[in-house]
């Protein structure tokens, strides 16, 4: 019987192993051998580690510790503040529900770089903002240009895509297990803790997934609203990409906050729920 | 049976991946005899458009126009992927490095007559001084821009942006090289130094002047000039006339800094293995005729390097000093050359000031 | 009472949050009629950028790349990745861990990385499989990025599923192609759709990726308008995406009032 299980449907992640070995893996395999290699002077390369020295430097450090801590400050507020909203649109009608779900995407398909731009009227000293602020003769504040900017840029771009899978894994959940609960004598704050939240947790994690990774590595964000004040390891590695030329560094560099994400990501999964069928083990 | 269904899977996707990758053909590649085609690499709206309808009108060469954002990345695509465009329009210091890499060819000038409307004065600059490779484009300064109907003061040095006076009012070029050039040449260094020494001091002088700054910013410093939300930017020529011509209610002046600046030139070049060599030339030719000249630069707006042009232009143009300042003034003015493994010292410098 | 504040506070949230979201929105459509070049500075109503955008033809290309390109690797990422996510489900184990964190690189690379390794891989790729760039690299490097988004929607869907409904259905006598397609493809429906959407949300933006994998004569949006911040972000831009945004949510309008119409054609009948 559990033959039967295991072979039924395998085959089916073929295509996705094909594809990822071309266009996931083998790209990966040039970026280790760009990190773990220098180039000579006559162009030819050769193996060494000097790049991964070179990153153990304090300022590099920094820029990581940074990057990871913006990164989970925006993660933990899209969570915050997009569950309730995921929450409450899947309590709706399914057909109004989806409606606002696609109202959520759209904004999305705008281009990013115009969309922050249209911040700046909004958020600059003599902005729409500050120009309100100046009826009650208040202000003006400086909106844009410190982590706050910095952070909420971060909400404002990734809020949809931690709103979209929890939303998902809250509509059709089972209502008799909830019903249930609350014949028994649970209060609705009873039901939430220990029957929605442990079973919307799958959703949690994709949400966080989505979030949390391209956060580390984002830089327009940082760029435009942070006042380009300081350097995030997305900034870091465009700069070592394009201005300084050495692919070697800025690989070196992807690869180091590879194996911290995914450290991370196995340590979050931990949380995940412990009757949870393979259990949450997605590194070891 | 599943083992059938495995083997059948495995084929479909071999199938589907092969059949995405076999046959293709991306437009614009060499000419097959009948269509001539041009593959021009710019950056975005840096040419009036029109111009190309009219070059295509005249020549019947049909031109694919492809857009990049800095030189860095456009450098990054044809180094790795050469032979691909016919013409690219890099900055001085770029053109110097591409040389020295061998990545231009040498323009056969009998097929750009033209060039003769190009100025003596650019001519045999310091990135292609023999004028093999390359034919000036566009040019202009860097410099301060600054509100003068709230700044009463006088502006003239970049003493100025160090000032405490005017703190919070700041917008600096967030640029590796701009930024650190400014702080070299106030401190009376080339803006080309390779002294570790002279970077590092240029680097705390930049980080003295943090507190000062409102913001590190490049592409938007046009809008929040325009919307009052700095009196002083360090801006490119260009983007002053931009800023200029789209808030003439407001005095904004642009000034060279008596402490010397960087003059900057766009120019015209063929990449190595260009497949339409010919017809590049053809369109450089045709972009360096006095009359397309004069109707590009008053569609973009930057200096022109072509006299001809230039003696067309209406009188405000010509007299307009931001766009044409004097000759001392562009004396004190150096070009960027390329600085080879030297800009790693930069790097160093400006991830310093930028974590401190 | 209570039931009724609550509502509101729901409603209320719901609000902030599309403010929130919206007003970029709403501030770039209005400076789409803005006389001025710069955004802020309020100069005037014209409607000659809408003019401008129709007569640029440039823009109108990168628009039909952009959304052909998107439309095609949303939909073929969506295929592949719900079938691996299926697949993956029912792994255990390392070989689960690894093709799972191999799923997770190019939502965690930056951009730059994935662009420059992707194109270091079609170079690379040279000898054995001559590909010029332009549409189908673009394409592939999309459907490459867009396949992670996908499996990270339909995953958590899967994992909601009792265990064994496949099993119950294979028991009952159906085959394994009939389970998928009957019973669980529709229970993770959601999941998919979500996926669908995420991965065009995706595609829709990119610039980087894009910029490296594409050759002459292909463009799309993102390019165009990065290409064109150093002079300016012309406002026909503005007017595109003001387009784009009312056509969009027309189209959304009439897909809710068919819904309407077909249920209260229902509530007729009975």
């Amino acid at each position: 019987m559990s033959r039967k299980k295991k072979n039924s449907t395998n085959f089916l992640a073929y295509p996705f192993i094909i594809w990822s070995t071309l266009f996931i893996v083998i790209p990966l395999l040039i970026v280790l051998f760009f990190a773990f290699t220098v180039k000579n002077p006559n162009g030819s390369y050769m193996f060494s580690i000097e790049n991964f020295n070179k990153l153990f430097k304090e300022e590099y450090m920094n820029v990581f510790k940074r990057s990871l801590w913006l990164a989970f400050l925006s993660t933990f507020w899209c969570l915050i503040l997009g569950y309730p909203v995921a929450y409450f649109i899947s309590k709706m009608k399914p057909s109004k529900g989806s409606i606002m779900i696609l109202l959520f995407i759209v904004p999305m398909w705008m281009n990013f770089l115009l969309r922050t731009y249209a911040w700046m009227p909004i958020l600059g000293k003599n902005g729409f903002i500050n120009n309100i602020l100046g009826y009650f003769n208040l202000g003006p504040y400086q909106f844009l240009y410190n982590d706050t900017a910095v952070i909420l840029g971060m909400i404002y771009n990734f809020l949809p895509f931690m709103i979209l899978p929890i939303y998902t894994v809250l509509t059709k959940m089972d209502t008799s297990l909830l019903n249930a609960a609350s014949d028994l004598g649970a209060n609705r704050f009873q039901v939430f803790k220990k029957i929605v939240l442990p079973l919307s947790m799958p959703g949690i994690i994709s949400g966080i997934t989505m979030v949390f990774m391209p956060a580390v590595s984002t830089f327009v964000i940082s760029r435009l609203l942070g006042g380009g004040q300081y350097m995030l390891l997305g900034n870091l590695i465009e700069q070592q990409f394009t201005n300084v030329g050495d692919w070697n560094f800025g690989s070196a560099i992807s690869v180091f906050m590879m194996i911290i994400i995914l450290i991370s990501m196995a340590i979050m999964s931990k949380f995940d729920s412990a009757d949870s069928k393979e259990g949450g083990g997605q590194l070891w | 049976m599943k083992k059938i269904k495995q083997i059948l899977a495995l084929c479909s996707s071999f199938l589907l991946l092969s059949s995405s990758l076999a046959g293709c053909s991306s437009k614009g590649k060499e000419n097959n005899g009948e269509q001539r085609v041009l593959n021009v690499f710019n950056y975005g709206d840096y040419i009036d458009e029109d111009l190309i309808e009219k070059f295509e009108k005249e020549t019947g060469i049909k031109v694919i126009y492809d857009t990049y954002e800095t030189n860095e990345i456009m450098y990054q695509k044809v180094k790795s992927n050469p032979g691909v465009y016919d013409i690219l329009f890099p900055s001085d210091y770029m053109i110097e490095k591409m040389i020295k890499e061998d990545m231009l060819e040498k323009l056969d000038f009998n097929n750009i007559p033209n060039y003769q409307y190009i100025g003596d004065q650019y001519k045999n600059l310091v990135y292609d001084p023999n004028n093999e490779y390359s034919v000036p484009y566009m040019w202009g300064t860097i410099g301060i821009i600054y509100n003068a109907d709230n700044i009463k003061d006088t502006i003239d040095s970049w003493n100025d942006l160090w000032n405490e006076k005017y703190s919070g009012d700041i917008l600096m070029f967030d640029s590796i090289r701009d930024t650190l050039a400014i702080s070299l040449a106030r401190k009376g260094y080339s803006i080309n130094s390779t002294n570790q020494k002279e970077i590092e001091e240029a680097a705390n002088e930049l980080i003295k002047q943090k507190p000062l700054v409102q913001a590190y910013i490049m592409d938007e410093v046009k809008e929040k000039m325009v919307n009052g939300e700095a009196n002083f930017a360090t801006v490119y020529s260009g983007d002053a006339i931009y800023i200029q011509q789209d808030a003439p209610d407001i005095n904004f002046k642009y000034v060279v800094p008596k402490e010397g600046s960087n003059i900057w030139f766009d120019a015209m070049v063929i990449p190595k293995g260009a497949a339409n060599k010919k017809e590049a030339e053809e369109f450089i030719n045709f972009l360096s005729d006095p009359e397309n000249a004069k109707q590009n630069v008053e569609y973009i707006g930057y200096s022109t390097p072509n006299v001809a042009a230039y003696e067309l232009l209406d009188e405000e143009m010509q007299s307009n000093e931001t766009a044409y300042p004097s000759e001392d003034i562009l004396k004190k003015c150096e070009i960027y050359r390329d600085l080879g493994e030297n800009i790693k010292l930069y790097d160093d410098a400006w991830l310093n000031v930028k974590m401190k | 009472m209570v039931k009724k504040l609550e509502n509101f506070i729901k409603r209320f949230y719901l609000l902030l949050i599309f403010i929130f979201l919206y007003t970029p929105i709403i501030s770039l459509m209005v400076f789409s009629f803005n006389e001025s070049k710069t955004m802020g500075n309020w100069s005037g109503f014209t409607f000659k950028w809408y003019k401008e955008l129709f007569n640029n033809s440039r823009i109108m290309e990168a628009l039909f790349y952009t959304v052909l390109i998107a439309l095609i690797s949303s939909i073929i990422a969506t295929i592949i990745g719900t079938l691996a996510a299926i697949g993956i489900n029912k792994m255990k184990g390392s070989k689960k861990a690894l093709l799972l964190n191999i799923n997770y690189l190019p939502v965690l690379n930056p951009d730059i990385v994935t662009g420059i390794s992707l194109m270091s891989l079609f170079i690379f790729i040279r000898p054995l499989i001559n590909i010029d760039f332009g549409f189908i690299t673009m394409l592939l490097a999309h459907i490459t990025f867009d396949i992670p988004y996908v499996i990270l929607a339909v995953l958590p869907k899967l994992r909601q599923l009792p265990d064994n409904v496949e099993e119950a259905a294979l028991d009952l006598g159906a085959t394994p192609s009939y389970t998928l397609r009957k019973i669980i493809l529709p229970q993770i429906k959601p999941g998919i759709i979500s996926g669908l959407l995420i991965a065009f949300t995706m595609s829709i933006d990119d610039f980087v990726i894009s910029f490296f994998t594409t050759g002459p004569g292909v463009t799309n949006l993102s390019i165009e308008i990065y290409s064109m911040a150093r002079r300016g972000i012309k406002p026909e831009i503005n007017a595109l995406s003001t387009l784009m945004f009312i056509t969009v949510l027309c189209l959304l309008l009439i897909a809710n009032r068919k819904e309407f119409i077909s249920r209260g054609d229902k509530i007729e009948k009975n």
